[in-house]
């Protein structure tokens, strides 16, 4: 009847295999309902198949002639049954973890839409010269707020802003001992490498599935998780590399001196390798902005709540001023933390 | 010269061996197994073995062998930056192998410090942090390291650099900061790998000259690491010659120089000047009988090259040897020239086996 009934029998398996009769109960597989909509009714007779045709054995097909072989559409059910089971379980232990990250997201957002324009852009410049320390970065980014309060995309800048401030924030606290330790412990590096990987490869959308279903999806803390995993990728990873890059006989001489290992992390590790760190700071900046844009489809506010007006209401415009807001952002964020980093850099030279 | 109540750090039987199980082949290299053998037969490294050495207060000890030889190794089983696999090292009488981390980091912090071959000066310090590192370290305040760190700046030279960064200076004033931050630490024992070796010929005479007016005034206890003969005689008190992990030969470098033991150490002194590093107190005759036929009064710890020069080649000639204004032997011309001729030399034996 179907093409790997020969196999099934010559392999001895159709007691295990049960009845087969395809298309009598369960749900409909799509194959099943084309064929029936090709007029060929799944019960009727099959042509032999030509070799050339010969279907490729997959769990659709094989469950075609053998019921004990679960469909795909039932392996994604188990997986979501699965999922849905550890769910509450999972959510117990990551709420209560996860809700300080709430919490700073909320007063942080409300913190920055309360302040006033008047005092906030001079804030930013303020910020930008103590970091930076460079006229041109802080012309920049003078130009580029004035710029966006005068089109009407201040607040919505200012709501990114105020996500990716914490985030990163987050990505450092969590991040940089994260970091060390990995530097300390080849075990744990070849662990964590893969995992990082994995982060940094998995297509952002991906991140979003299980999230939305663990946390409700107007939690603030729902895109506040889901850009800290993507972005916090970098400042691990150059953490871990900063620390052990560091000189070897610069530690040697840290340890004949007889420096404790505290005397050494602080005074010897994290100051050389922070060039290294504050570049993983600067990717980890520039990946929480690519995050936030895209978890504005779980109701992350800001620029990208616009982007995704444009594209929902095909309002190109909306659309496209919204994304020119996003990269002005960005280059003014990358300018300055850059500025930043070759400080730190000449003043160690 | 081996004083027994005087001795700062004494080494015993120590063995190192690198690699997965050492103490299995221990029992290889007890057994009589060498270096190369260990290495193909098991793949471990034989550092060192079985190496004794005395050292003495307020001396320099210079160990000196080939690259490789194990000296670097060798100097960090004193402070323990390399754990032994078997053996002593005992530091003011107490065995610093039974030391806790506690007291490990003591010793380190206050009794001896240390001098590298490529400085490992810190490079986000300044000159005056870097030499007071030890003291803020010990966790003395900031004013107590930086007086102190002052102090030895300017004893080694640097009045002026104390606010650049270390990669502003010069390797000969980096590795001045380095024995400032040595000394800085007011440690009883100096440990210094090869401190000279990556300095210019010119620069490192002058650094060999400032430690050894440095050790007439603070009278360190030094053991110092080279691979360079003539830095070796410049400096040592007493000269420990290391080759594959073992010591070839250890003693006064004078008598070393007159009596080498070992194939391996005449190739060693073949080419130096002898007639500037042997001195008259190795070749005299030691006798306080005023002899006859006296051409003029030498000191005893002149080279030969100056009595050569006042002899003007005449060996035929005496000296009387003094000391102190007093007299203490008879240089005959002819015993110095035929301490000219290495040993390999003057052996007929060897010259023709050779
Ligand atoms: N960590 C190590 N693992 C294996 N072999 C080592 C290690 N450290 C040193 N060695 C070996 O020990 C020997 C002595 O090295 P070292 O003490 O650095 O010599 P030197 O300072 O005289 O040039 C060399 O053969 C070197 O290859
Ligand atoms: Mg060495």
């Amino acid at each position: 009847m179907a093409f790997y009934d020969g196999l099934i029998e010559t392999l001895g398996l159709t007691d295990w295999c049960g009845e087969a009769d395809a298309g009598g109960g369960g749900p409909l597989t799509m194959a099943e309902l084309l064929a029936r909509a090709n007029g060929g009714g799944a019960d009727g007779e099959d042509p032999a198949t030509p070799l050339m045709d010969t279907p490729f054995p997959s769990l659709d097909t094989l469950h075609q002639s053998c019921e004990a072989i679960p469909r795909t559409r039932d392996v994604t059910e188990m997986v979501e049954q699965g999922f849905l089971g550890i769910k509450d379980g999972l959510r117990l232990v990551l709420d209560p973890l996860t809700e300080p990250l709430g919490w700073l997201l909320d007063a942080s957002l409300s913190g920055f839409e309360a302040t006033p324009w008047f005092i906030m852009i001079p804030l930013l410049m303020a910020l930008t010269w103590f970091a930076a320390r460079s006229v041109s970065v802080l012309a920049l980014v003078t130009f580029s707020f004035l710029f966006m309060a005068m089109i009407n995309h201040y607040d919505e800048a200012i709501q990114t802003l105020s996500i990716i401030f914490v985030c990163t924030i987050f990505c450092v606290v969590l991040g940089v001992p994260i970091g060390i330790a990995m530097s300390k412990s080849n075990t744990l590096q070849r662990i964590s490498i893969p995992i990082l990987d994995m982060l940094q490869t998995l297509p952002t959308f991906v991140y979003l599935i299980p999230l939305i279903f663990l946390f409700s999806v107007t939690e603030s803390k729902l895109y506040g998780i889901a850009i800290i995993l993507y972005a916090i990728v970098p400042v691990i990873r150059l953490t871990d590399l900063g620390i052990r890059l560091v000189d070897k006989d610069v530690i040697e001489a840290a340890d004949a001196f007889g420096m404790s290992n505290w005397q050494k992390l602080t005074g010897v590790q994290i100051p050389l390798a922070l060039p290294n760190i504050m570049a993983g700071i600067n990717q980890t900046i520039m990946m929480s902005l690519a995050m936030v844009v895209i978890a504005s489809l779980v109701s992350a506010p800001g620029l990208g709540r616009l982007v995704l007006r444009g594209i929902n209401n095909l309002e190109l415009g909306v659309g496209l001023v919204a994304g020119f807001c996003i990269v002005l952002l960005a280059v003014l964020l990358d300018r300055a933390t850059k500025a930043a980093l070759g400080r730190i850099n000449s003043s160690e030279q | 010269m081996t004083d027994q109540n005087n001795i700062k750090v004494s080494i015993r039987n120590l063995f190192k061996i690198f690699g997965t199980d050492p103490a299995a082949a221990l029992t290889h290299v007890r057994a009589g197994l060498g270096k190369p053998e260990l290495l193909e037969q098991h793949g471990h490294v034989l550092g060192l073995q079985n190496i004794n050495v005395d050292m003495q207060a307020g001396e320099i000890t210079v160990i000196m062998g080939l690259s490789g030889s194990g000296k670097s190794t060798l100097i960090r089983h004193l402070n323990r930056l390399i754990e032994p696999t078997a053996g002593e090292i005992i530091v003011n009488g107490e065995d610093v192998l039974a030391y806790d981390a506690t007291k490990l980091d003591a010793l380190r912090q206050n009794t001896m410090s240390m001098v590298f071959q490529k400085f490992a000066l810190f490079p986000h310090r300044t000159v005056l942090e870097n030499a007071g590192m030890a003291r803020r370290v010990r966790g003395e305040s900031g004013k107590a390291a930086d007086k102190e760190g002052q102090k030895w700046l300017e004893r080694v030279g640097l009045a002026g650099y104390e606010e650049h960064y270390p990669n502003q200076l010069s390797g000969g004033m980096q590795q001045r900061v380095g024995i400032a931050r040595a000394l800085a630490s007011d440690s009883e024992i100096m440990l210094m790998d090869e401190a000279f070796s990556a300095l210019d010929p010119l620069i490192r005479t002058d650094m060999q000259d400032l430690l050894l007016e440095l050790q007439r005034e603070l009278h360190k206890t030094i053991v110092f690491i080279t691979h360079d003969l003539d830095e070796a005689l410049k400096l040592a008190d007493h000269l420990v010659i290391l080759k594959d992990g073992a010591i070839v030969q250890q003693g006064e470098p004078q008598e070393i120089l007159l009596q080498p033991n070992d194939p391996y150490i005449m190739d060693f002194i073949a080419d130096i000047n002898r007639a500037r590093v042997l001195r008259v107190r190795s070749v005299m005759e030691v006798t306080t009988d005023p002899g006859t036929n006296i051409a003029g009064d030498v000191d005893a710890n002149s080279n030969l090259e100056r009595v050569i020069a006042m002899s003007e080649g005449d060996t035929n000639l005496n000296y009387r040897v003094m000391e102190n204004g007093q007299q203490v032997g008879l240089l005959h011309m002819r015993d110095l020239v035929r301490a000219l001729v290495p040993v390999e030399a003057s052996d007929p034996a060897r010259r023709m086996a050779s």
